[in-house]
């Protein structure tokens, strides 16, 4: 048996009455003024050989990269907070060009329902097409349908060589196009960033090829707004703001208002956020 | 046939794109399964418009729809029951866009995956998801059932390909799920809407992503005295932190069947044959694949065989990728299986797979995608041998039951469909079920998009059930 106990997750979470899930508060936290609980915490197991690892919702992002650091591997969630928090509001890091976003993290997922029942969506291998993808429907629903409790997630190995480098950019596909796969590439108006990982020597190929200087790090990215922008439009973004490069994401520093969606999508997810969640007692207020 | 609601088709689009004819839908009365349904009508858009107004006809008529594409699925989901509406989006297959720079591209559902890559070759892209039957299997299909392929080891199945969609829901309206802009507010519904099969509408239009070529390609054959000493090999190369761009394997029956067929000098002694294909930049190809020659032959690999040339690349994977035209040359009919289990455990389903079929007196040959633990048992016959149908049936059962014991799953890149339907179940409790069901009632609240498939019917579980009326195995 391992720390993960469900059950007794199940039953805190209970079949009546709102309840919000909180995990390290580092992503906006739960919803105050109601009874609050807690996913389990802990890493389960790892199984290196299939790139697979199990553990509590609510166990540390950073303690679970620890744990995969000592088999050589990662995980593709952003670092800080909890998996389960990182989960559900589904917003990579910057690494997203490379790693993919979150929502291809989770392969399988035991969550506890608006009645208090024990759920599982998907399954424990990395390729599996069983039923409906309803992993996808949980990333990114800030527990609105279900809360999080024991996740399988696929891992990936640790590349041998990782390193950011920089240059001087006022057109920023140029470098953009000259690197293969990269990790990252970032932008700002007149520089950009790249974080290449694989055999060192194809890393500093890429990097002298591309007119590229090693560089301790990223930039720090402006926190007025997270932008999600089509990627061919970064070229016509102004002010103060750190874009992702072919995939859209903008750090901005100035807020910004997203586009609604179309009423009938909005219409949808409703829909769907009631077949899970009738009474609306699970994050209550939360609108998906 | 149904008159009534052709004759109104007739009226939203052209009348020889509305077919009736006993002959016609004969066709599309199945797909590439043996599961036989029946077409009602059916018709073939070239317009989001008139896909629209396809649902919203069949709505009307109270008439079930069927999204079609190329109808090379194998688990019958794109099989019509009950004279259902079959709605081909064969004749939308125009690439709309490219962003070259970006990577990614506005495609129809009924451009065929192979086309794609060639479209946007020259631009050093393409379309990562690679099925067997590239050359002539939809996007659209692509998308319904999240199809994978060899390539998908290092780059992840069609979801992960999928940016964005245009999809008629079963009322009729017409959404986009996802998009260019990477992250919509609320929930992925084009991540839930990928792999569902029909069920939770058409899609019309999508945004994939095209993936940057590999400037250094390194394919080989390593041949191996034992099944076990090639699935281990695999783990071991897994474990030692590598992804290797594709680790098929051919069990023996299978490489005298295909070397038979295409003469590429695939070592006809050995019990198993891995084929390795290491992808990426010069040196990191080059130390990869040393290294997983070394793992291959400490695993008592006998030969060991790197494809000197592209016309020698293409030639060892057109064995993988012909292995099923090559088994006809044994018997005539085929039945194709598709689970996956934990890649430890390979060796160990492999063995009861041969187990199995010896007990049902069949023949089996694997060919299957083994850095993913994909099982591919493919069980061959003569179907005018009386009662053999029964056996491979019995035989498919205990193999599905067997990978799930294992730790496994249903299907990898097949689909469910009504193949599997029933045997959701082996997988599945009631309550997980009844998830399912619902996220199908929020998308298809009206249940007349492709009914009876992925979800076995209210109050079965435990057991298997039977395929419903109108349909045949």
């Amino acid at each position: 048996m391992g720390v993960i106990d469900l059950d007794a997750f199940a039953a805190e979470v209970g079949a009546e009455g709102p309840v919000t899930i909180a995990g390290l508060g580092s992503r906006g936290g739960a919803v105050p003024g109601v009874r609050t609980v807690y996913a389990p915490s802990g890493v389960e197991w790892v199984q290196p050989d299939e790139m697979i690892v199990c553990c509590g919702a609510g166990t540390p992002v950073d303690e679970l990269v620890a744990v995969l650091a000592e088999h050589r591997q990662t995980v593709a969630l952003p670092p800080g907070g909890t998996v389960g928090g990182a989960l559900s509001v589904g917003l990579a890091d910057v690494r997203r060009l490379g790693y993919g976003p979150v929502r291809d993290v989770l392969l399988q997922a035991r969550y506890v329902s608006a009645v208090g029942e024990v759920v599982k969506a998907g399954g424990p291998t990395v390729k599996n097409v069983s039923g409906f993808d309803l992993c996808r429907l949980l990333v990114g629903s800030r527990g609105a349908l279900g809360f999080l409790g024991e996740v399988l997630l696929r891992t990936r190995p640790i590349a041998q060589c990782s390193q950011w480098f920089q240059r001087e950019a006022s057109e920023l596909f140029e470098v953009f196009s000259q690197l293969h796969r990269p990790v990252s590439v970032l932008w700002d108006g007149s520089c950009a960033w790249a974080l290449l990982e694989g055999h060192p020597d194809d890393v500093h190929a890429q990097a002298r090829g591309a007119s590229l200087s090693a560089v301790d790090g990223p930039p720090p990215l402006p926190s007025g707004s997270r932008r999600s922008v089509a990627p061919a439009s970064i070229v016509t973004m102004q002010g103060e703001f750190v874009a992702e490069v072919g995939v859209g994401t903008v750090h901005h520093a100035e807020p910004w208002t997203p586009p609604t969606r179309s009423l009938r999508v909005l219409e949808l997810a409703r829909a769907l956020q009631h077949e899970f969640d009738p009474l609306g007692r699970l994050n209550p207020g939360i609108d998906v | 046939m149904n008159e009534g609601l052709a004759a109104d088709l007739r009226s939203v689009m052209s009348a020889d794109r509305v077919r009736t004819n006993a002959t016609e839908l004969g066709l599309y009365r199945r797909d590439a399964s043996n599961i036989e349904g029946s077409a009602g009508v059916v018709c073939f858009p070239l317009t989001t418009t008139e896909v629209q107004a396809a649902v919203r006809t069949a709505q009307r008529h109270g008439v079930a729809f069927v999204a079609r594409g190329a109808g090379t699925g194998l688990a019958g989901g794109a099989t019509p029951l009950d004279h259902a509406l079959v709605i081909a989006t064969t004749k939308m297959n125009r690439v709309l866009s490219v962003d070259a720079v970006n990577r990614m591209a506005w495609v129809e559902p009924g451009v065929l995956n192979l086309d794609l890559t060639r479209q946007v070759s020259h631009l050093g892209l393409h379309f990562a998801p690679d099925p067997s039957s590239q050359q002539s299997c939809s996007i659209g299909g692509n998308v319904a059932n999240n199809s994978g392929g060899p390539h998908c080891l290092s780059d992840g199945v069609t979801a992960s390909h999928v940016l964005g969609l245009e999809v008629v829901l079963s009322d009729g309206s017409v959404v986009q799920f996802g998009g260019e802009e990477p992250e919509e507010e609320g929930l992925d519904l084009r991540g839930a809407f990928v792999g569902s099969e029909g069920m939770f509408g058409i899609a019309t239009k999508v945004l994939v992503r095209l993936t940057q070529n590999a400037p250094t390609v390194k394919t080989m054959l390593m041949d191996f005295a034992s099944v076990e000493a090639g699935a281990q090999t695999v783990s071991a190369i897994i474990a030692a932190g590598m992804v290797p761009a594709a680790l098929e394997m051919m069990d023996q029956l299978c490489v005298q069947a295909v070397e038979a067929y295409i003469h590429a000098g695939l070592p006809l002694e050995a019990a198993a044959v891995l084929l390795v294909e290491v992808a990426g930049l010069a040196a990191g190809v080059e130390a990869d694949a040393e290294r997983i020659v070394e793992i291959g032959l400490a695993h008592d690999a006998g030969t060991v065989r790197i494809a000197k040339d592209e016309a020698e690349r293409a030639l060892l994977w057109k064995g993988r990728k012909t292995a099923f035209g090559a088994i006809a040359r044994i018997k005539p009919n085929y039945y194709l299986h598709d689970t996956v289990v934990p890649r430890r455990m390979l060796p160990e389903v492999l063995r009861q797979v041969y187990e199995i079929a010896e007990r049902h007196q069949l023949l089996v040959m694997n060919v299957f995608h083994a850095g993913d633990g994909n099982l591919h048992p493919l069980l061959v016959f003569d179907k005018r041998e009386p009662g053999v149908m029964e056996r491979v049936h019995a035989a498919g059962e205990e193999i599905v039951r067997a990978s799930v014991a294992a730790g496994g799953v249903l299907s990898g890149e097949h689909g469910i469909g009504m193949e599997k339907r029933d045997f959701m179940p082996m997988m599945f409790a009631p309550a997980d079920l009844a998830a399912q069901a619902a996220m199908r009632r929020g998308f298809d609240p009206t249940g007349l998009a492709n009914p009876y498939k992925v979800l076995p019917s209210a109050g079965a579980c435990g057991d298997v059930q039977h395929v419903p009326d109108g349909a045949w195995v």
